[in-house]
C-alpha cells in the first residue's frame, strides 16, 4: 500500500521535477513485486452450536445441528453423518469408550435442552411491572421493572422513553437488586401502550405480561 | 484462560493503542507466528487502530474493528484467537490429541502427555520438535480444524520421553467464553 502512495506525489511546480519524479517512481515499482496475501480458509460454522461442523457431536444440540445441516446442505450432511463417515470417526477408540462417549453427549444434550425449556418458561411467566410512584403530592415517577427477562437493553430503553415523553429517564436498581427504568412523570398508561405496540427497543413482550401497580412510596420523615 | 469470561464484569477498559506500540506488537507477532506480513496486513491493516481491551488477571485482548484477533497474559507471548486460527491454520505449529481427549479439552482441561503419545495423538518428529513454552495449535484426531490453542509445558521430545503430567496448557478452546464473543 505504501508503494501506491509514491505514485501520487503532489504536483511539483517545475516540469523537470515532475519528469524526474515519474522516472524514479516507475523504477521503484517495477523492482518490488507486489505480494498478494494468502487468502483465509473459509470455515463453515454450524448455525445452531457455532462450532465447525465436525465438532457438532461434542456440542449439546446434536439432533438440532443435524436437522439444520440436512436442510442447509445435503452434501455436507452426508460427508459428516453418512454410515462410512460415522464408522471412520470411531477411529482409535474402543467400542466401550465410544459408547460411553455417546452416552455422555446425549446426557449433556438432554440437560441443555431441559435448561433451555426452563429458561423459556421463566421468560413467559415473568411480568413487566409498571409502577406509578408518588414523588411529592402532585408529581409522580413511573418505574418499569422486569425488562431484563426479555433481553431489552435498559439504557437504550431509558433513552427512548426519555425522548418520547420529553422527560428524564434513568436506569437504577431497586430493592431486591433488580434493575429498572425510572421515567419522570405519570406515563404508566402510555408506556403500557408502547410496550403493547412493540415500539423501538421494547420488542417481543406479549400483552399479558404487563402489569400496572400503584405504589405509595413515603420518604422518611 | 477463558473458561469463565463475562464481558459485562470482566472487562475493565478499552483503550486505543499508540501507533509506536502497534508497530512493536506487529513486529513481535510476525516473529512469533508463521504468518506473512501481507496476510497480517489483510487481517490487521496498518490504517486500522488496534484496541486494547483490559480484562481481569492481567489478560489483554487486542481487537481490530471490535473483532478480537489476539490476546496475551501479562507480557507473555501473543495467542491468536481460535477464529483467526481457523482462517489461517498454518500460523502455529500443530500437535494432535486423540479422540478421547476432545471432550475434556472442550470442558477446558489441560492436555496431558498420554493424549499426545497414544495411537490417536500426533507430535511433530524430532527434527521439527517444538520447544517448551511455545504456542501451539491443538488439533484433534480425525478433525480438520483446531480445537484449541495452548502453551507447551514440555518440549515435544520431553512429552514423548516422560509421558506423564501436563503436556500442553490450554489457553483457549472451542466453545469457551472468548469463542462465544464475536465482538468485544
Amino acid at each position: 500500500m505504501g508503494r501506491k502512495n509514491r505514485g501520487q506525489s503532489p504536483p511539483r511546480s517545475a516540469a523537470t521535477g515532475e519528469a524526474l519524479d515519474g522516472a524514479i517512481n516507475v523504477a521503484g515499482s517495477s523492482t518490488e513485486p507486489i505480494k498478494e496475501p494468502t487468502p483465509p480458509m473459509k470455515v463453515f460454522y454450524c448455525q445452531v452450536c457455532t462450532f465447525p461442523l465436525e465438532y457438532c457431536e461434542f456440542g449439546s444440540s446434536l439432533t438440532k445441528c443435524k436437522e439444520w445441516l440436512k436442510d442447509e446442505d445435503e452434501d455436507l450432511y452426508n460427508k459428516y453423518y453418512s454410515e462410512e463417515a460415522l464408522a471412520a470417526k470411531i477411529g482409535t477408540l474402543s467400542v466401550a469408550a465410544q459408547s460411553a462417549l455417546e452416552q455422555s453427549t446425549s446426557k449433556a444434550e438432554a440437560k441443555a435442552s431441559a435448561k433451555a425449556t426452563l429458561a423459556l418458561q421463566k421468560k413467559l411467566a415473568s411480568h413487566i411491572i409498571i409502577k406509578r410512584i408518588e414523588r411529592t403530592k402532585r408529581k409522580h415517577v413511573t418505574s418499569i421493572s422486569g425488562l431484563e427477562a426479555f433481553d431489552i437493553d435498559l439504557k437504550k430503553a431509558a433513552k427512548q422513553l426519555a425522548g418520547k415523553f420529553a422527560t428524564g429517564a434513568s436506569v437504577s436498581k431497586n430493592a431486591a437488586g433488580l434493575e429498572e427504568v425510572v421515567v419522570q412523570g405519570d406515563v404508566a398508561d402510555d408506556v403500557r401502550s408502547m410496550i403493547e405496540k412493540g415500539d423501538g427497543v421494547l420488542k417481543g413482550i406479549p400483552k399479558e405480561n404487563v402489569e400496572i401497580v400503584e405504589d405509595k412510596k413515603k420518604k422518611g420523615e | 484462560m477463558f473458561k469463565k469470561f463475562a464481558p459485562s464484569t470482566d472487562i475493565s477498559g478499552h483503550t486505543p493503542v499508540k501507533s509506536s506500540v502497534q508497530r512493536q506488537i506487529r513486529a513481535t507477532v510476525l516473529s512469533q507466528w508463521k504468518i506473512e506480513p501481507e496476510t497480517l496486513e489483510a487481517v490487521w491493516p496498518k490504517k486500522e487502530g488496534l484496541v486494547h481491551v483490559k480484562c481481569r488477571e492481567h489478560i489483554s485482548i487486542y481487537t481490530v474493528n471490535t473483532e478480537p484477533i489476539f490476546f496475551q497474559h501479562f507480557d507473555g507471548p501473543f495467542y491468536p484467537t481460535l477464529r483467526l486460527l481457523h482462517k489461517y491454520p498454518y500460523i502455529l505449529p500443530k500437535v494432535q490429541v486423540d479422540r478421547g481427549a476432545i471432550r475434556f479439552l472442550l470442558a477446558g482441561a489441560h492436555m496431558m502427555c498420554p493424549g499426545f503419545t497414544s495411537a490417536g495423538g500426533r507430535l511433530p518428529p524430532a527434527e521439527e520438535g517444538i520447544p517448551t513454552e511455545a504456542i501451539v495449535a491443538i488439533h484433534a484426531e480425525g478433525k480438520e480444524h483446531a480445537v484449541g490453542i495452548g502453551l507447551t509445558k514440555l518440549s515435544t521430545e520431553d512429552i514423548k520421553k516422560v509421558n506423564k503430567g501436563v503436556g500442553v496448557e490450554t489457553a483457549t478452546y472451542l466453545g469457551d467464553d472468548l469463542w462465544a464473543q464475536k465482538t468485544l
